[in-house]
This record gives structure tokens, C-alpha cells and sequence, in this order.
């Protein structure tokens, strides 16, 4: 099953290259159409995964590359648990989001199609994958969709953007990559189940050393200060389908990474580096929300509120405790939701507007009255409103982290009530005040895309936020073990 | 051992010494041209690749029949390892001969062309198997005397020039190697690896400064057929102002010999890890993989040429097999094939990527890079294969370049010295950089408005080599098992019992 969510897009992508130049604008049909399919399994597989069952659960696993004589064994092992659930079911939902506002895409279609079901692929194999070499593999092929997608159909300064995103990342990942390859000569094994069933005790390098190594990529990748600049420019030049990828999913490839590697390989070490990851969590929730509060560009603006949010992340992470850890995951998913429609409304007034400064704006609500709604809406769960999702993850996160790291938790708390202001200073400025005579002409959403692009993510919200059980159900079932490794060490 | 023994243990490099000779003959029997009527090059190739078939043929036999043993008095080996190379070079002058027909339509000197491609296939086959030092030098000099040759073929003022830098440099080099083969002699009494490994096993500490001297020379002249740092100087000029079919033959098959014979060497000769001096030999490689990898990707940051941001690249890629070498010596199991797998697939990618330049550089009249914008609107199917192969030569999956990068790494790490750790996290971040200039160049391509919109595609041929090479990019990437497996098998013949 997970294999088959795997190589869905993949084929998709395929496909889409495949057809002829005078019906390039199909592409838009086979991608969503393969999304939807991805979609659709996607949904079985987070109602066939079971809680109550210990460890992974369908298991796909072959030996990839075996040469025999003992050389480089590397597996093809994908599987589902409580952590993996909820993320391939985020996945599913923006990859399908992302193809609806791609609709509007006039150039290269194929080609845009190909990258946009390719990416989701490579998210999806990071997610899945339970072999080290083969999240590795993943983690490197999901460079060239984001290059492309990024360079070819972004705009502003999107061809410097681009390449920024690429070499922070390649930077990055470098350094796991040695990690990968000291823990697989360590343990002997690749595999993570079974790395993580024996952590190695002692390595060819410190074992530290392998811990900021590794870290370091998905750091980069969550993003946290100071390895967070790659982010707003990445965001504000991709077009509005990437930057919904990016922040929904590609974002938590990084928090992802250190709940499925790092704290079970190397609990010790996350052990006594916890307090350097709350500092950098709780200056990072602040900074990021004080530079968000300066910026006049609306994109640019929602990039860096990510900035601040996915501090929060790292705050639950280094809490090391069950409650703090199920909020950083609880936080993954609804904020991979709620920037997700942040970024399709900002496309959608952007489209319009063909402007994101937020000072040319004024009194839109008149205008369009569904998107400044929606936006409202998802501004709202961004702040964290209770009845939804922002809110659940939140809490849960302060909760879990305020006895392990007060300060820093307290720190994020008065991130909140800067997101209440950035988001409700932003929706003011834009939607609302006197309407604006050069916006006489614009039109509220209306295509059909639009609503379904809009809809399928409000509804997330605001189911999750009314029961969150349908995911912490699952999310505390794959933190149990992680959260058992720090109980019996403390 | 009887006569026919000895031709059958060097039969490939016979047959293509003798194909040489046929061609050269055919050429000089068949009918002049004159200038309506250019003579076809159609029998010459045909010849060629014979020769070639004939070759890999009898290397088959070889491989089939498991016959493997010394032969000229120790001379000379034949096992796995070298057929694994002879396998390399029989398919990359096939390639080239192939891709190479258009371009060669106008050369004058189409025979020496091709005869000259069999000879520099056939001693570099020896190469591979050689197991003497004094052989070692004749075929090594052989291999060199011929590509100055090759690189000068066109009789024009770059390629002419080109040649006589590559000769200057190459002659420095195999002084510097002569000179250290002299210092292993002189301290072991012995010219066979085999009489050289014996002795270094004894592990006479007094002996090491002579054998780390000598060794350090001999590096020199292996690392001018690799490219590698401090022994690179020619590389971006001569790949420059050489004919690319000719530099293409030259970046993948000189540097597979180099390895070819620095792996016997360093392995057979002086005993692999484990001997008292393979310390100072991995640290060796260690510190010219280190540099080769900076200096070349560095340099290749600011080069606007294609042909000469492919030598930079071309040196940096030598770094990351030096590290296989330096993995070697440390004693890791994986490091030989390591060294082996990369080549076969850096032969797949390299060649694919200077194919398509060739093609696409002759349609579009220049080499700089910056005219290579649109490229992909214009001619799909060629800035495809080259976009695969710069993609490959970064490392980003799922090309055979990513694999083959992991593998050598994996090996390196695998050797458990925390310094080559190092290393390798040196090797990692500078592929960061070198994915700075290579995906420059796809953006160019995909990227940019062409100048004019006409599309064009390559000839029969070579579109025929090109899709060969973007299979091997893709199928090892994707498959690489089965030639891993080779690597292993082949690698483990190197390991000689001693006596």
C-alpha cells in the first residue's frame, strides 16, 4: 500500500511528460487525477493503520541493491506508523490543493505537472522510507522538482531563490549524509527499526558530532534561526502551488526527520543537547515572529510567520517528553494545513492583484468577500483560536514542554500573542478598511478549482480542531516509543 | 607455458594492436578522395569496431573459461580486475569511434584517427594487466605518446597547441614516475609487484623513507593520467583546444587506466592496508583527493566554456575516486570496487555528457555555455541526455553518479579511520558546490529564451550512443547491483596470495 502511494505520482509524472505538445494542457487532468488517486490511498491507509499495534504496519520490503560478499547492502523497506500517518494524509490533501491552484499554470504545462507529482514522490519516499541510505536517496531527489519548479515558473528574483534553496539544502543534507554513513557503520545496519531496536553506544566519530551532523540538515530544512534565510526568499518567488508544498509538507520533512532518526537513534545525545534546542526553538518562535511583524509583503509575510511556528516544533521535540513530542507532531500536520490555505489565499489575492504589497491594499473584503472570509479563517487557526486545529497543537506543545523548559516556553507563548497580532494587523490592512477605486474590477473566487482547493482545507481545519482524536490518536501511538526511550533514561 | 598461452593472455590488447595495423593499412590501400568526392570513412569504422569486437570477444573467452595466472615471467597478469577494465576501454573506444563518425567525415588523417584510438585501447589494456614496473612504464608511455597524438589530430592551431601542452606536461610526469619506479627498485631489488610486495611485507622500517619517496613520484605520473591535483595541470587547457571526440575519449579511458594501474600498484605492490607504510599511502591519496576536489570544483565556479568547465569537473571527479583509493589503504573492503563502480559509471556519464556537447556544440557553433541557453526547447532529446548526466555528475538520484558517490563514501567511512571521515565530509560539501555550477548550466538550458527557435537533432550514431549512455545513467542508477557485483568479483582477484 505505501509503495503504491509512493510511485502513484511518479507515474503520473511519467505521463504527464509523455504527452504530445498540442494537448500539453491534459497534463493538468493526469496530475489531478493521479493526486486524487494518491489522495484516495492515502485516506485507506490512515484508516487501515491501527494504533493499538506496536511498530510499522504495511510493510513493503525488498533488498534494493544487494551485490553479495557483504558489500553495501542497502534495503527498499517503506511502512506506516502512528508518525508517518498523519503526514502521508497531509501529503494526499496539499498534493491534490496544490494541482487545483496550478490550474490556472499556462506555460510548460507538462513540464510543471511532471516536477509538481515528482516532488510529491520524494515527499512522500522521505516520509515512508525506513532505510537510511533509502531517506536519503529521497531527501536528495526532492532538490531538482523544487529547482525547477522554483527557477522555471517563479518570479521576482526566483532564479537566485532557487539556487539559495538548493545549496542550503545540498549544504545540509551533506552533513547527514556522513551521519547516515558513521551510524550505518556503527550499527552495522542501515535499517532504521533496527538501529533504533539497538542505538549504537559508541561510533568511529563522537556520537555528538553524528547528532549536530545529522540535525543540522533537518534544522535547516524545518527551518529554525539562524538556517532559516533560505525560506522567505524560496517562498516569495515560487509560485503558489510550491510554496503550498514547501510549507505544508516539505517543511516538516525536517521535524519529521528528527522524531523518526534522530531522538530514537540517538536519545543520549538529544538527551544533553535539549536545552541548546529549546534556546534555538524559543529565539526562533520570537525572532520569527517580530521580523514577520516588519514585512510589507504579504508572501513574505506568511514565510516567515512558518519561521515562527515551526519553533514550536522544536520546542515540543526538545521537551523529550510524550505530551511535548505529540504536540510538535500535532503542530506538523495543522500547520502544514493552515499555511497551506495561508498561501493559496495569498495566490488567490495575488492573482488578482497581480501585487503583495500590503500597503497598495485596502478594503478587498468588498471585493471578495469568500477569500477575505477564508483568510480570516485560516489567520484565526494560525493564531491558534480554540475550535481550531492551531489551537490543539499549540497547547499541547506548552503544555508537554513548560516543565522541561520554562523559559523557553514562555518565550512561545508570547510568540501567540505576536502571530494575534501580525495576523489580525494583516487581514486588517487587507481586507478591510476603505475600499481601494483601482480594485473596483476585481472578482471574488470563482472558478471551480478555487473552491475546491479553499473547502478541502477549511474543512481540515476545522474538523481537526473540533476532534483532534482523529489524528492524536494515531500521532500519540507512533510518539509511545520514542516518548518510552526519555521516560526509562530520566 | 607455450606460445600460444602467452598471445592468449594479452589476446585483447593483440587484437586490437592488430586491428590498428589493418586500419592503418586499409586506409592507405583504399582510394584517395578529392574534393567533391571525400573519401567515406564507412570501412575505416567498420574495421575499427571488428577489431574492437574481436577484442572484447577473446576478453569474454577469458571471463567465461576463468582463465587468470601470470604469464611473460610475472610480467603480465590476466584476472578479473583487468578484464573488468579491458570490458571499460573496449566499450568506451566503441563509443567513441561511433559518436565520432560525423565528426570525422572531415578529418584528414582518418585512419592514424581510428588506429591510433585501437593502440591507446590495446596498451592501455595492458596497462591493466600489467604486473612489473618496467612494463607498467612501456605501456603507460605507449598510452601517453599515442593521446599526444590524438590530441593534436586535427592539425589546427588550438589542437596542435593543445597537444604539445599535454605532451610538455605528460613528459614532466612520466620523468617524475621513471624516477620513482627507480627508488622502489632500488630499495627492493625487485621490479615485479610481486617481488616489491614480498619485500614490504618483511616491513624494514629503514626502507620507508625510500618507499614513501618512491611511491610519491610514481603518483605523479598515474595522477596525470587521472587528472588529479597536484598532477591536473593540463586538464582544463587540453580539454579546451583538443577535438572533443578525442577529449572524450581521454577524460574517461585515461582516467580509468590511471586508476586501473594505481589500484594494482598500491594494492599488489605494496600490500593493500595493512602493511607498515599504507598508512603514509592513504594519507597520500586522502590529501590529493582533498584538493583535487577544491581545486576542481572551484575553478570549475568560473568557467564560462563548456569544454573546460567539463576539465575542471573532470578533476574533481578525480578527488572523489582518490578517496577510494585513500579507502584502499586504510583497509576497507569496499574500497577497490568502490574505485571500480565509480569508473564504470563515470564512463556511462562523462561520455554521455561530452557527447551531447559535441552534438549540440557543432549545431549551436560555440562552446560557451551561455549560448547553450534554450537548448532544451530547441533539441529535446540531446540537452535531456546532457541534462541526466550533469545531474548524475552533481550525484542527485536517481542517476548512476548518486549511487557511485554513496558507494565510495560508504566505502571510505567503512575503512574506520576518523580522519577519512573527515574527508568524506569534505567529499559531501563539495558536492554542494559543484551542484552550483552543473545545475547553472541546466537552468541555462531549460531555462533561458533561446536565440533562434529552429530545432535540430543529432545524427543516427550518435543519437544511438547518446541513448546508450543515458540508459547506463539511469539502469545503474536504479540497478546497480549487478555491477557492484562485478566490481567485487574483480576487486577480489587483486589481492594476490603471497608467497
Amino acid at each position: 500500500m505505501p509503495t503504491l502511494f509512493l510511485f502513484l505520482p511518479a507515474v503520473g509524472a511519467l505521463l504527464s511528460l509523455m504527452l504530445p505538445r498540442h494537448r500539453e494542457g491534459d497534463a493538468r487532468w493526469i496530475a489531478l487525477i493521479f493526486s486524487t488517486l494518491a489522495f484516495a490511498v492515502s485516506i485507506v491507509i490512515f484508516i487501515w493503520f491501527d494504533p493499538d499495534q506496536a511498530g510499522y504496519q504495511m510493510i513493503d520490503q525488498f533488498t534494493w541493491i544487494n551485490p553479495g560478499r557483504g558489500a553495501f547492502e542497502v534495503q527498499y523497506v517503506v511502512g506506516i506508523d502512528g508518525l508517518s500517518a498523519p503526514l502521508v494524509l497531509l501529503l494526499g490533501l496539499l498534493s491534490v490543493v496544490a494541482v487545483l491552484v496550478s490550474f490556472s499554470v499556462e506555460v510548460r504545462v507538462k513540464e510543471y505537472f511532471a516536477y509538481l507529482l515528482l516532488l510529491e514522490t520524494a515527499v512522500a519516499g522521505v516520509f515512508l522510507s525506513l532505510d537510511l541510505i533509502q531517506f536519503f536517496l529521497f531527501w536528495e531527489l526532492e532538490l531538482l522538482p523544487m529547482y525547477m519548479l522554483i527557477s522555471l515558473w517563479g518570479t521576482g528574483r526566483n532564479r537566485y531563490s532557487a539556487m539559495k534553496f538548493l545549496i542550503y539544502t545540498l549544504a545540509g543534507s551533506a552533513f547527514m549524509l556522513v551521519g547516515f554513513l558513521v551510524l550505518g557503520l556503527a550499527g552495522g545496519t542501515f535499517e532504521i527499526a533496527v538501529l533504533t531496536e539497538a542505538p549504537p553506544q559508541d561510533a568511529l566519530v563522537p556520537l555528538s558530532l553524528v547528532f549536530w551532523a545529522i540535525m543540522l540538515a533537518f534544522l535547516v530544512k524545518l527551518p529554525v534561526f539562524p538556517f532559516h534565510t533560505w525560506l522567505p526568499d524560496a517562498h516569495t518567488d515560487a509560485p503558489t502551488a510550491v510554496s503550498v508544498m514547501l510549507a505544508g509538507v516539505l517543511l516538516k520533512m525536517g521535524g519529521y526527520g528528527i522524531l523518526r532518526i534522530v531522538l530514537p537513534i540517538l536519545p543520549d545525545q538529544a538527551h544533553d543537547f535539549r536545552v541548546i534546542l529549546a534556546v534555538i526553538a524559543g529565539f526562533s518562535v520570537i525572532y520569527g515572529a517580530v521580523i514577520t511583524l516588519q514585512q510589507r509583503d504579504l508572501k513574505r509575510l506568511v514565510a516567515y510567520s512558518s519561521v515562527s511556528h515551526m519553533g514550536y516544533v522544536l520546542l515540543g521535540i526538545a521537551a523529550l517528553g510524550s505530551l511535548g513530542l505529540s504536540g510538535a507532531a500535532l503542530q506538523m500536520f495543522t500547520h502544514g494545513t493552515i499555511t497551506g490555505l495561508l498561501f493559496v489565499m495569498v495566490g488567490l489575492v495575488y492573482e488578482r492583484t497581480h501585487t503583495r504589497e500590503i500597503s497598495e491594499m485596502s478594503g478587498l473584503m468588498h471585493r471578495m468577500p469568500l477569500i477575505g472570509t477564508v483568510m480570516l479563517i485560516a489567520g484565526l487557526a494560525s493564531l491558534g483560536l480554540p475550535g481550531l486545529s492551531g489551537f490543539v497543537a499549540e497547547l499541547t506543545t506548552f503544555l508537554g514542554a513548560f516543565d522541561a523548559h520554562p523559559a523557553a516556553t514562555i518565550a512561545g507563548i508570547f510568540g501567540v500573542v505576536l502571530a494575534a497580532g501580525y495576523i489580525l494587523w494583516t487581514v486588517e490592512r487587507v481586507f478591510h478598511g476603505p475600499p481601494d477605486e483601482k480594485w473596483a474590477h476585481l472578482t471574488d473566487a470563482n472558478r471551480w478549482w478555487e473552491y475546491a482547493a479553499m473547502g478541502s482545507l477549511v474543512i481540515a481545519i476545522v474538523a481537526v480542531g473540533i476532534f483532534p482524536s482523529l489524528l492524536t490518536e494515531s500521532i500519540e501511538s507512533g510518539i509511545e516509543p520514542i516518548a518510552r526511550i526519555f521516560e526509562a533514561s530520566a | 607455458m607455450n606460445g600460444w598461452d602467452l598471445v592468449h593472455h594479452i589476446g585483447p590488447t593483440i587484437a586490437l594492436f592488430v586491428g590498428a595495423g589493418v586500419v592503418l593499412s586499409a586506409d592507405m590501400l583504399m582510394p584517395r578522395g578529392d574534393a567533391q568526392q571525400p573519401r567515406s570513412g564507412a570501412p575505416l569504422v567498420m574495421l575499427t569496431l571488428l577489431a574492437l569486437v574481436v577484442a572484447g570477444g577473446w576478453a569474454l573467452w577469458h571471463a567465461n573459461t576463468g582463465t587468470s595466472g601470470p604469464a611473460f615471467e610475472g610480467a603480465i597478469v590476466m584476472d578479473r580486475f583487468a578484464l573488468f577494465f579491458i570490458f571499460l576501454l573496449i566499450a568506451t573506444t566503441a563509443a567513441v569511434t561511433v559518436a565520432s563518425t560525423e565528426w570525422a567525415k572531415d578529418l584528414d588523417l582518418k585512419g592514424e584517427y581510428y588506429a591510433l584510438l585501437l593502440v591507446a585501447a590495446g596498451s592501455m589494456s595492458l596497462l591493466a594487466q600489467g604486473n612489473d614496473l618496467i612494463l607498467i612504464f612501456v605501456a603507460l608511455e605507449t598510452t601517453s605518446i599515442v593521446q599526444y597524438v590524438l590530441v593534436g589530430v586535427t592539425r589546427k592551431d588550438r589542437s596542435a597547441e593543445a597537444g604539445i601542452k599535454y605532451l610538455i606536461s605528460g613528459a614532466v610526469a612520466a620523468g617524475l614516475m621513471i624516477y620513482g619506479f627507480a627508488f622502489l627498485f632500488g630499495t627492493t631489488g625487485a621490479t615485479s609487484l610481486d617481488g616489491i610486495a614480498a619485500f614490504v611485507q618483511d616491513g624494514n622500517e629503514a626502507a620507508r623513507l625510500p618507499l614513501t619517496l618512491g611511491f610519491v613520484l610514481v603518483t605523479a605520473g598515474f595522477g596525470f593520467k587521472m587528472a588529479m591535483v597536484p598532477f591536473h595541470g593540463w586538464a582544463p587547457d587540453v580539454y579546451q583546444g583538443g577535438p572533443t571526440p578525442v577529449i572524450s575519449f581521454l577524460s574517461v579511458a585515461s582516467k580509468a587506466g590511471g586508476f586501473a594501474i594505481a589500484l594494482r600498484l598500491f594494492y599488489n605492490g605494496l600490500g593493500g592496508g595493512g602493511t607498515f607504510i599504507s598508512e603514509d599511502w592513504a594519507i597520500m591519496f586522502g590529501v590529493f583527493a582533498v584538493a583535487s576536489m577544491l581545486f576542481g570544483n572551484l575553478g570549475a565556479l568560473v568557467q564560462t566554456d563548456a569544454r573546460r568547465l567539463l576539465g575542471y569537473s573532470s578533476i574533481a571527479q578525480a578527488g572523489n575516486v582518490a578517496i577510494g583509493l585513500a579507502a584502499v589503504a586504510a583497509g576497507s573492503t569496499l574500497g577497490p570496487s568502490g574505485v571500480m563502480f565509480f569508473l564504470g559509471t563515470y564512463v556511462a556519464t562523462n561520455l554521455g555528457a561530452f557527447f551531447a556537447v559535441m552534438a549540440i556544440s557543432e549545431r549551436i557553433g560555440s562552446y560557451e555555455i551561455k549560448d547553450y541557453a534554450g537548448v532544451m526547447k530547441r533539441s529535446p532529446v540531446l540537452a535531456g541526455v546532457l541534462m541526466l548526466c550533469l545531474l548524475s555528475l552533481t550525484g542527485i538520484p536517481p542517476t548512476a553518479g548518486f549511487i557511485a558517490k554513496l558507494y565510495v563514501f560508504n566505502g571510505a567511512v567503512q575503512a574506520g579511520e576518523e580522519w577519512l571521515v573527515a574527508v568524506v565530509a569534505i567529499a559531501v560539501v563539495n558536492t554542494a558546490i559543484s551542484a552550483f555550477y552543473y545545475l547553472s548550466w541546466v537552468r541555462t538550458m531549460v531555462l533561458e529564451d533561446p536565440a533562434e527557435e529552429t530545432t535540430f537533432r543529432a545524427t543516427g550514431p550518435m543519437q544511438a550512443m547518446l541513448g546508450l549512455a543515458a540508459l547506463g545513467v539511469l539502469f545503474f542508477g536504479l540497478v546497480p547491483a549487478p555491477l557492484i557485483s562485478a566490481a567485487q568479483r574483480a576487486a577480489e582477484t587483486l589481492a594476490v596470495p603471497l608467497p
